[in-house]
């Protein structure tokens, strides 16, 4: 296909060419673009159509994985679910990962962005707003694995950074802190924060780029101090870019893999269990495809119900300011 | 933003006098919060196991001590990674921004039938947990013979990155200028031709973020490489980091100079490409 497509390509320079005007004499219905969808529908029903479907399939199945027989269970993996005290404890978790990525983050970043943004940015340059925004976004661009590599040994207990210090400050007994059940999901939950917090922050800057000088002059005449301006101007204005940091980092909170893995794989004693790691142990640990099969359908179903929600809760709130 | 200063009234400015220094300094604290494990990383990694216990993390080291890096390079075979994790990352953004300009060019000036449908499946494609598809995308692997190799990787990542691309591309495309378009045609230009002198270079610059973006997805992938690069020669270097832990060799100097090197790269590429990058994630953000 794609050596016929240069050829056009090399006919067409030179000048008017039969085929071309053959061609747009049977001009444009949209029929004639379907071959530019061809490769992309094709990789699309390989890469992800099939694979989503056989993986509803198996969690149909109780199947060890390899060479071990498929054995029909219909919704018993489904069933299992429902008491199974580790499946329930996962989900728990993940409003834990929800309040770490999504709602510190946020709010978080609403006031940095808008510090930044409308008050450091006018009162030292936009010099050095871009610089602090530059620090707040590095943990964004450092893989995850590689982060959290790093905070496993700043936490570790005996030889951690982080215990060495306290210990040098005269702490006796510092906190184990990825290790013990109490405290290894706020641990886990610190980190993630920081992981996040550029995220809002630079896609709240570029909002409030797009937002008319004239209002924040307008209102600084006026005598509105920046509390005023944050809540009358700068929440209503990036409104919409509120709505995909909320969703993007949602779904991000409830597929959340990586830190897990390298921070703590779940433990201690399950206090940091995700659904998309117990599925992971599931499959690749327990042999237990069909049943890591459907955790991963009910976590997928979790995902778009929960998206399905922020969209709603945004169609509803543009529709009334176009009531307003 | 000097004349904004100026035209406020002066007895605000008086009033505020302090009050930003503080709230600059509360800035700076937040940003020194975040930097902090940077900073104990860059001077741990050089730093002796004797001088770390002697002096602890936060002392600067008393000599250059080079052996976590040398032996942590060795123990990975770093220069293997690099071009692994380089491979698969360059392959993915480029054939994902090309699938997604495909895809884009269909739906955006194609206008096909049913692009909604698409467009949603595409856009719920993204929100889809690794998970879902992680068990049967291993087992065709295996069966095509593309168990354990990069193509594997590359073949998944250009599909879920492109879904994204689609999605941002034939939005971008839904409102490009008609009458570029209307006189290409009159010219006797060939859909092919329209799509690569007309749309393309307008859609460029576009392109280039999409394709930064992929790279650096992709190279901070964890998961699908996790599984699908079983052995040590077709692994990127997050994986090879993270396979390392619990290792007896991970000493504070070996842990840490196997995360600097490993954020080189990124850090690198971020520097390079910042501009570009701040302008795509705004692009993101609005659709």
């Amino acid at each position: 296909m794609s050596t016929e497509a240069l050829d056009t390509r090399a006919t067409t320079d030179s000048p008017p060419n039969e085929a071309i005007v053959r061609r747009r004499k049977k001009r444009p219905t949209w029929v004639a673009y379907l071959p530019y969808l061809a490769p992309g529908a094709i990789a699309f029903v390989v890469v992800i159509g099939i694979p989503f479907a056989t993986n509803i399939a198996y969690s149909f199945q109780k199947w060890k994985g390899g060479m071990s027989p498929h054995i029909w269970v219909g919704l018993d993996n489904y069933r299992a679910l429902l008491h199974d005290e580790q499946f329930w404890t996962s989900f728990r978790n993940s409003i834990s990962m929800i309040v770490a990525m999504v709602i510190i983050p946020t709010l978080i970043g609403l006031l940095l962005a808008s510090v930044l943004f409308d008050y450091l940015g006018k009162k030292f340059g936009s010099r050095s707003a871009s610089v602090l925004r530059a620090s707040y976004y590095l943990p964004q661009i450092l893989p995850v694995a590689v982060a959290g590599v790093l905070w496993n040994w700043i936490l570790n207990a005996q030889t951690g950074a982080l215990n060495e210090v306290l210990r040098s400050l005269g702490v006796d007994n510092p906190p184990n802190w990825l290790g013990s059940p109490t405290t290894a999901m706020p641990t886990v939950m610190l980190v993630l924060v920081w992981v996040q917090i550029g995220y809002p922050v630079v896609i709240f800057m570029s909002a409030l780029q797009r937002v008319d000088p004239e209002l924040y002059e307008a209102a600084e005449l006026d005598g509105a101090g920046w509390g005023r301006r944050f809540r009358a101007i700068t929440i209503p204005q990036i409104k919409p870019e509120t709505f995909v940091v909320v969703l993007t980092c949602t779904v991000a909170a409830l597929k959340v893999f990586g830190p897990i893995y390298v921070l703590t794989r779940g433990g201690p004693e399950g206090s940091t269990l995700v659904p998309s790691y117990y599925s992971y142990l599931n499959f690749f640990d327990k042999s237990k495809v069909g049943y890591g099969a459907a955790v991963a359908n009910v976590l997928t179903l979790v995902i778009v119900i929960a998206a399905g929600l922020i969209l709603v809760a945004q169609a509803r709130s543009e529709r009334k300011e176009g009531v307003g | 933003m000097a004349t904004d200063v100026i035209s406020a009234p002066p007895a605000a400015r008086h009033r505020r006098g302090k009050a930003r220094w503080l709230v600059l300094v509360g800035a700076v604290l937040v940003a020194v919060a975040i930097l902090a494990p940077f900073v104990i990383m860059v001077l741990n990694a050089f730093k002796s196991p004797l001088d770390y216990s002697l002096n602890g993390p936060l002392s600067l080291p008393t000599e250059l001590y080079t052996k976590g890096l040398t032996t942590f390079w060795e123990r990975v075979d770093f220069p293997q990674k690099l071009l692994n994790s380089i491979w698969i990352s360059s392959a993915v953004a480029v054939l994902g921004t090309l699938l997604s300009l495909l895809n884009a060019y269909a739906i955006g000036i194609g206008r096909v039938k049913g692009r909604l449908l698409v467009v949603s499946l595409f856009l719920l494609a993204t929100m889809l947990p690794q998970e879902a598809l992680i068990y049967p995308l291993f087992t065709m692997a295996q069966s095509v013979g593309l168990s354990n190799s990069p193509w594997s990787v590359i073949i998944i990542f250009t599909v879920i990155q492109s879904a994204f691309g689609t999605y941002l591309l034939a939005s971008v495309l839904g409102t490009f200028p008609k009458a570029l378009l209307e006189a290409a045609a009159l010219d006797g230009a060939s859909r092919w031709d329209v799509l690569w002198k007309v749309v393309f270079p307008v859609v460029r610059p576009t392109l280039s973020v999409l394709m930064i973006f992929f790279f650096i997805w992709t190279w901070n992938e964890f998961f699908i490489p996790l599984v699908m690069l079983t052995t040590n020669d077709t692994q990127t270097i997050p994986v090879a980091l993270a396979s390392l832990q619990g290792d007896r060799l991970m000493d504070a100097p070996t842990t840490n100079a196997g995360a600097l090197v490993s954020l080189v790269p990124a850090v690198l590429f971020f520097l390079i490409f910042q501009r570009t990058l701040t302008r795509g994630v705004t692009a993101g953000a609005v659709k």
